[in-house]
């Protein structure tokens, strides 16, 4: 634990976790939004979420190395992946809503298998990322490096979730979607089709994955395997921040970001998903332990 | 008669909400004694208080002499406490008789004693409880798929399984076929008459309640309003008024 | 023929088939041994998935102790080979069954689909941990000892193994679905409330069960560290998105909470995939994806269901 005493001996570290935790976290909260509304809307917890980034990040990858710019390829990758998210729902989804929660999490992790081995298969396992350009911004001495492109994902994960909100609150569709996930029986009665409410919820969703997965090549990294690192991400976001939190989840997300940070930090960096892992478990029991106080009773 | 059950002073609020305030009831060993009230006047609260499925705020609860109002669900049903329930739970996916053998008194088990097979003696009280509420002839049908009142029945089969001291019964003729009800009653009086069993049972069935207890309690609004025989009850306009009041 | 008449004869097929098959093809038995450790992962499964209703993501956690336990007591303990072997196929099973031990309590208090997630974390954390943890080789795993006989004979003497470990599972399972605790789990599925509400030992009986599956998977653990001669964190001792999601989908497939549905599904299921890897080579893990999916979404009762399903339309 000798990177703990390091922390202890140096506050602007921390400072410098925080902030990239935060703007990390910015991200994660946008993908876990996509996984609450189509939780809440259909009632479907959707495994293959990571895979869904992961893809979107593919797409702005060969689009950068096509020479087309991420600022052109997010949305490209947010389309793409909203007929990806059509297709898949007119395909598989719509026989599995209504569906317990086991044969959704069974199925979705079947999807989730199915496009990840696809993408080995198509893509390589190698590393891709992509290289913005950008400069670092540098504070306190130089002790502090935030890179600009990490500032832009996030700004640019605000401005989508921005988008996604206004399109919840204003349009049409946004409203049928929050009246289905209200009460979709009610709401067909009304004479919303709910067939069409659940299509574009998942393809939204996947299309907020698409352009978080763009982010995540300009920040980070995209490789076969780091959907189900998202995935559970998202989970654990929405359950602590509970579903149609939207300041539960930004809140949620910007703490796991920095928490994450300062797990990698202090535990090294081959642990870090250990620990997110491990939080999650953690996170469940505990809220295990909460609720059995309260106690419900039987009718 | 000694007193089985002593409830005193019992409080419990959800919320904001106060379902019962300050009640208290006795319930003496081999009687049957009714709880009756207008809805949402917290009965099926108190019974969920004695049964151990919430903590309540404040009073005391006493089983045969001793204070369960801190223990759990289960420790309380193994004390011989066992509850029936308004929409009907039973084992939906085990056949009634698998719901028989399932529902013997568990004081005694140990992992190693779970491990046998059902023993004949436990098949063949199964199968006599089954037979005793009518259910023999369906006794291989999936829970499931029976009706709401053959569940009830079978509910009801099952609590007798337990081999109780108390029976906590939450509308047992409610959703009855009224052709079936007069021979349901006649079980639960020979259930206490025969087996020993004490009865506290909530009713809305003003008749069967008349029938059935020898003492009659009566909620309104959380509290305990009146108290006393059959025809005290009925006679008193403090509970004619409750019903009146609360349609 | 009675229903027990037809059980008889499938066992005695399945046990002849079983015993005969090293010698009749043996160019197939190392893919053959991998059959009957798909019937003991699904037949374990189904204790607490099918059977008492708790759909665990991550079983593989305790094939993986298995695995580790085995490998770590046949590299450090000094025994000879078969000593070691046998030694570690019981710590195996014991440290996997104490685990479940200790979990259990705190992990099956959690119901639902939060279970299943919850599982299926655990068994990540524990592939990441296993990982990145040098003393027990990190990445780069553990190799198993050398088989002391000829090249043929080691994938003979595992498949042999691991066909009585199955066959063990079979015989526990079948006496336990019989036995009073097997009400006990099939009522803790159908109303656990209930259960607790008529008095059973919830608790117990869950964490029991859970741990009867966490034995018969810790020991089946060495014998396949040593039938493949190689352990990787990842790929085989907790093979989360392999193994772990097979185990639940071989219990679909055939008919969860039935005693010869897991059974059936594991023989189905792997067939089809020795199937793929040998025509799709590559994509067979696309393919497989696949599967689970149309399993899922058009077989949800699976075989044994498809097929009531059909005799009581029939009759």
């Amino acid at each position: 634990m000798s990177n703990l005493t390091v922390l202890a001996g140096a506050p602007v570290l921390l400072v410098q976790l925080v902030v990239s935790g935060i703007l990390v976290g910015a991200i994660f909260a946008l993908v876990a939004y996509g996984m609450a509304l189509v939780w809440g809307v259909m009632n479907i917890i959707n495994i293959a979420q990571g895979e869904f980034v992961m893809l979107g990040g593919y797409v702005v990858f060969f689009l950068d190395r096509a020479g087309i710019a991420p600022v052109f390829g997010i949305p490209v990758a947010a389309l793409v992946l909203y007929v990806v998210g059509i297709a898949l729902y007119h395909t598989i989804i719509r026989r599995i809503v209504g569906r317990d929660m086991f044969t959704s999490i069974l199925a979705t992790f079947g999807i989730s298998i199915l496009l990840q081995q696809l993408a080995n298969q198509l893509f390589s396992a190698d590393i891709r990322t992509v290289r913005s350009g950008l400069p670092s911004l540098f504070f306190a001495d130089g002790m502090i490096t935030i890179p600009e492109v990490d500032l832009v994902g996030f700004a640019a994960a605000v401005v989508v979730g921005a988008l996604l909100v206004a399109f919840l609150r204003t349009t049409r569709m946004g409203q049928a979607i929050r009246a289905t996930a209200q009460n979709a029986r009610a709401a067909r009665v009304l004479g919303i089709d709910t067939d069409r409410v659940y299509a574009t919820t998942f393809a939204i969703n996947c299309a907020i994955c698409g352009a978080a997965g763009g982010l995540v090549a300009m920040t980070w990294f995209i490789q076969p395997y780091l959907g189900l690192t998202y995935t559970l991400r998202s989970f654990m976001i929405v359950i602590v921040a509970g579903l149609g939190n939207l300041a539960g989840v930004i809140v949620a997300g910007a703490g796991l970001g920095v928490v994450e940070d300062l797990a990698g930090f202090v535990l090294g960096s081959e642990y870090q998903t250990a620990f997110v892992f491990m939080l999650l478990v953690v996170i469940l029991v505990g809220r295990n332990l909460w609720l059995a106080r309260e106690r419900r009773s039987l009718r | 008669m000694s007193t089985l059950l002593e409830v005193r002073g019992v409080s419990k609020r959800f919320g904001g909400v106060v379902a019962n305030r300050e009640v208290s009831l006795d319930v003496p060993e081999g009687s049957i004694t009714g709880l009756i009230g207008p809805n949402g006047s917290g009965k099926t609260t108190l019974f969920n208080s004695i049964a151990g499925t919430h903590p309540i705020d404040s009073g005391s609860i006493r089983f045969d002499g001793h204070e369960i109002s801190r223990l759990r669900v289960p420790q309380v049903a193994r004390l011989g406490i066992v509850r029936t329930f308004q929409q009907t739970h039973v084992y939906r996916g085990m056949d009634c008789v698998r719901n028989m053998q399932i529902s013997t008194p568990h004081s005694g088990d140990t992992l190693l004693s779970m491990l046998r097979e059902s023993t004949a003696a436990e098949t063949e009280r199964a199968l006599q409880l089954l037979d005793f509420v009518g259910l023999y002839g369906k006794r291989m049908l999936p829970a499931g798929d029976l009706s709401f009142g053959q569940q009830k029945l079978l509910e009801f089969a099952m609590a007798l399984m337990n081999a109780p001291r108390l029976l906590l019964l939450d509308e047992p003729t409610a959703g009855v076929n009224p052709v079936l009800i007069n021979g349901l009653v006649d079980r639960l009086k020979r259930a206490n008459a025969e087996l020993g069993i004490t009865l506290l049972v909530i009713e809305h069935n003003m008749r069967v309640i008349m029938n059935l207890a020898s003492r009659i309690y009566c909620l309104a609004h959380g509290e305990m309003l009146a108290e006393g025989s059959p025809a005290t009850i009925r006679d008193d306009p403090r509970v004619v008024d409750a019903y009146l009041g609360a349609t | 023929m009675t229903k027990s008449g037809r059980s008889v004869a499938a066992a005695i097929a399945v046990a002849v088939t079983g015993l005969a098959l090293p010698w009749i093809v043996p160019s197939i038995t190392t893919q053959a041994a991998f059959l009957w450790l798909m019937i003991l992962f699904s037949l374990t499964w189904d204790i607490n998935g099918g059977q008492m209703g708790y759909n665990s993501f991550g079983n593989v956690f305790f094939f993986g102790v298995g695995v580790y336990a085995c490998a770590l007591v046949q590299r450090d303990s000094g025994l000879s080979y078969y000593a070691g072997l046998g030694a570690g196929i019981g710590a195996g099973a014991l440290a996997a069954a104490l685990s479940a031990l200790v979990l259990g309590p705190a992990m099956l208090a959690i119901r639902g689909h939060y279970f299943a997630i919850a599982t299926l974390g655990l068994s990540i954390v524990a592939a990441n941990v296993a990982s990145a943890w040098e003393y027990i080789g990190a990445a780069s795993g553990i190799a198993a000892p050398l088989f002391p006989g000829a090249i043929g004979d080691r994938a003979k003497f595992f498949y042999y193994l691991l066909f009585a470990l199955a066959v063990l599972t079979f015989l526990l399972v079948r006496r336990l679905y019989r036995s009073r605790l097997g009400l006990a789990i099939n009522a803790i599925r159908d109303d656990e409330d209930k259960a607790e509400a008529m008095g059973l030992h919830t608790t117990r009986y869950k964490v029991f069960a859970w741990s009867i599956a966490a034995l018969l998977l810790g020991a089946a653990g060495g014998p396949v560290g040593n039938l493949v001669g190689f352990i990787d964190p990842n790929d085989l001792a907790f093979a989360g998105a392999t193994f772990g999601v097979w185990m639940v989908l071989m219990a679909v497939l055939g008919g969860k909470g039935t005693l010869w549905g897991p059974v059936i599904g594991a023989v189905v299921f792997h067939v089809t995939q020795e199937l793929f890897w040998t025509w799709l080579l590559g994509w067979q893990r696309v393919a497989m994806g696949l599967l689970i999916v149309v399993i899922v979404v058009f077989f949800p009762t699976g075989i044994l269901g498809w097929v009531a399903r059909r005799r009581t339309t029939a009759a």
